[in-house]
């Protein structure tokens, strides 16, 4: 009992000391301009102290826990890239067999989610862990120094799908992972941005109440990786929002049950052009265009698909969702 | 009470009575009988424990790890592809020093695909920093699975138990099942003292440059040499409890003058122990059980190899371009002797192929030869192979 006090009280004073609980702090070594980090904190912000992680290899891992220190305040666990969900599983399991109800938490990037840890995941779904996953989309390899994943938007260049004479880029398209996902009929399944920090909160909580696996993908700029300035990266991220390439949705047990309407959706090129990795998109080359049309029709399809056109100014979207006025309504 | 009982059934049954409270596992024959009576446990409500039926061996490591990480004890189980499959998880979970206990019922590699026994699966993995105890019989695969937890738990290190596919497996044989009350009186309940509790907040599996690594690996490969005298003490301890021994380190059979020691892992020391009495004629012959292969006892090993002329190692672990996997650090814990014995290696039994009793009188007769047999595979019959593979 008295360790159980002694360990209270760092914690209570924590709570008193700080704004908001922080389990990931602040001091790690991720590049200017992060969004997984940015990301990160505010998973872990929503989410308070009661919660345990596994976390997949990747720059997470490598920029929070450089032995001996690390940042953060909730246990955490690394084990390999390919195995945050079954981590996860397991750590669920032996917390439901202990009787406690901590929330687990299961971290990775697009790399360790939707490819090399993808049966892990769909695994970890598939039998019905009250477990959150969480990816942090930053569209490509970026821990091992920018190569294509299956996440990679069509067209974009990586180490690994340069472009040259021959190619414009990735050849295939972004996998639809949401959809993927949702298929597995789970109860909670959203997408986010860091550019929407209050939605991000919201959606974490939402999944927090539910008894069963939740996944949220949030989009993370990489600053070193999509050729953008560090202090962009939040605009970057609310441009691939608004001009539809990334839509903001939820879907509960495989269905729609929520979307960020978009007040007037921007050309892709608004989004693409303050990146290093779209460059070769708007040079003067005949492929070029063909691949900007490409892109656009892709974003429309997903304004038709999920109908993000609001029909009216709305605070709720994407250019109000995360504004505070006034006896105004929040987002969240 | 002594019962007749599978191998399998036996497993399931001496792991229930540890506890276990997490039990993740993907079906590989010949394990699958032993997942299937926790499962059957599990189902009658005789064993309260999460069973995860995960989608892969490779998650069914991790699910374990998870488990241990987050303070329960767990169990898995596999063999051969699905060894290599979870072998990543393998190497982390020692790493991470989870003290998991696994059985890995021994079934060859393919391809050529076999679903028999030979032994390439669990030293495949050998060097991953788990201790590796074999065992010989059914009941010693029951003992050993208890003394397992306790090893694993005591030294913060993953204990593989290994039983060989079928012939230990899928076999009936009389033994006796430890009361809950001996279990119980011989394993506390788990305590992990890195538990990922969110009052005590841990950070676990870090990256670690290269300042670190090397004390890392050290400290690991410390914990393995010290578990030695924790993997004796367990046997020796529940010899207290219950009477049997399973061997410790590695077990002698055989009268002290003997000159030639036959050494073997698994299951093929019952058969050698039968051929002996079958052939009193070819005079005394220690035999060797080596029974942790990972530690490698290398001073026990030495100590009963004084003053042998030669040893022979019998194996079922084909390292292809070398040879014999065992054979190699017998004869390398050997060369330290100052009449060092020779030491003669041979693979038997690969894929399952019967390992009959005159084996014995032809393993004596092969060492009778002016040198010593380096590697040989015994039983190969070169006319099934075309002239260039002889």
């Amino acid at each position: 009992m008295s360790d159980l006090a002694e360990t209270l009280m760092p914690i209570a004073e924590l709570r008193r000391n700080q704004p908001r609980f922080r389990g990931l702090e602040a001091g790690h070594l991720a590049c200017l301009g992060c969004g997984q980090a940015l990301a990160a904190r505010l998973v872990t912000e929503a989410a308070g102290p009661d919660v345990v992680v596994a976390n997949a290899t990747g720059c997470l891992e490598v920029f929070t826990t450089a032995w001996p220190q690390s940042a953060w305040r909730v246990p955490w666990l690394h084990s390999l890239f390919e195995n945050a969900a079954a981590v996860a599983s397991g750590m669920e399991a032996a917390l439901r067999a202990q009787g406690k109800s901590s929330k687990v938490f299961a971290f990775g990037g697009d790399g360790g989610t939707f490819d090399i840890g993808f049966q892990a995941l769909s695994g970890m779904l598939e039998r019905g862990h009250n477990v959150l996953y969480v990816c942090f989309d930053n569209e490509a390899y970026m821990n091992t120094g920018v190569q294509r994943s299956s996440s990679t938007p069509h067209a974009a260049m990586t180490t690994t799908s340069p472009p040259g004479k021959a190619r414009m880029g990735k050849r295939h398209l972004k996998k639809d992972i949401i959809s993927i996902i949702a298929a597995h009929n789970i109860p909670y399944a959203a997408t986010a941005s860091v550019a929407y920090p209050s939605d991000i909160r919201k959606k974490v909580r939402r999944a927090l109440e539910i008894d069963g696996p939740a996944f949220i993908n949030i989009h993370s700029p990489c600053p070193l990786g999509w050729g953008h300035d560090g202090s962009l990266s939040i605009e970057v991220a609310r441009l691939a929002v608004e001009c539809g390439l990334f839509p903001i949705i939820e879907l509960e047990r495989g269905a729609l049950t929520g979307t960020m309407p978009l007040r007037a959706p921007r050309p892709v090129t608004d989004y693409l052009k303050p990146q290093q990795r779209f460059a070769h998109l708007f040079q003067n080359d005949p492929r070029a265009k063909e691949e900007l049309e490409h892109l656009q029709a892709l974003a429309d399809h997903n304004i038709e698909t999920y109908g993000l056109r609001g029909e009216r100014p709305d605070p709720l979207d994407s250019a109000g969702a995360d504004t505070v006025r006034r006896g105004g309504v929040r987002w969240a | 009470m002594l019962q007749a009982l599978e191998g399998s059934q036996a497993i399931a049954q001496a792991v229930a009575l540890c506890r276990p409270q997490v039990v993740a596992a993907y079906p590989i024959t010949p394990q699958t009988h032993i997942v299937e009576g926790l499962a059957r446990l599990i189902a009658d409500g005789k064993l309260q424990c999460e069973l995860v039926s995960v989608e892969s061996e490779f998650s069914a490591a991790s699910v374990a790890l998870g488990a241990v990480a987050a303070g329960s004890r767990a169990y898995t189980a596999s063999a051969s592809q699905g060894i290599l499959l979870m072998s990543e998880v393998l190497y982390n979970i020692a790493g991470l020093r989870v003290p998991l206990v696994m059985t890995c019922a021994n079934r060859a590699v393919s391809a050529p695909l076999s679903i028999w026994n030979d032994q390439q699966d669990s030293m495949a993995v050998r060097d991953a920093g788990w201790i590796q105890l074999y065992c010989a019989d059914n009941q010693e695969a029951v003992d050993t699975t208890v003394q397992a937890y306790r090893i694993a738990e005591r030294t913060e290190l993953p204990v593989m138990v290994c039983v060989d596919g079928f012939t230990l497996t899928h076999t009936l044989e009389p033994l006796e099942i430890p009361s809950q009350d001996q279990v119980d009186a011989f394993l506390p309940p788990f305590h992990f003292a890195r538990t990922l509790d969110p009052l005590h907040p841990i950070s676990s599996g870090t990256l670690v440059s290269p300042e670190y690594y090397t004390e890392a690996r050290h400290a690991h490969h410390q914990a393995l040499l010290r578990a030695k005298d924790e993997i004796v003490a367990a046997d020796s301890d529940w010899a207290v409890l219950t009477g049997r021994v399973s061997g410790g380190l590695l077990e002698v059979d055989g009268p002290d003058d003997a000159r030639v020691a036959i050494l073997t892992l698994g299951s093929v020391f019952g058969t050698l122990l039968d051929a002996r009495e079958e052939y009193p004629q070819l005079g005394s012959v220690k035999l060797i059980k080596l029974r942790a292969f990972r530690p490698f006892p290398i001073e026990a090993l030495q100590q009963v190899c004084m003053g042998l002329s030669d040893v022979i190692v019998l194996e079922r672990a084909l390292s292809p371009g070398s040879g014999g996997i065992v054979g190699a650090e017998v004869r390398a814990a050997l060369t330290e002797l100052s009449a060092a014995p020779q030491v003669h290696n041979f693979a038997v039994g690969l894929g399952g192929r019967d390992v009959p009793l005159d084996i014995y009188p032809r393993l004596l007769a092969a060492i009778r030869s002016a040198s010593p047999v380096r590697f040989a595979i015994l039983d190969v019959e070169l006319d099934k192979l075309t002239v260039e593979d002889r």
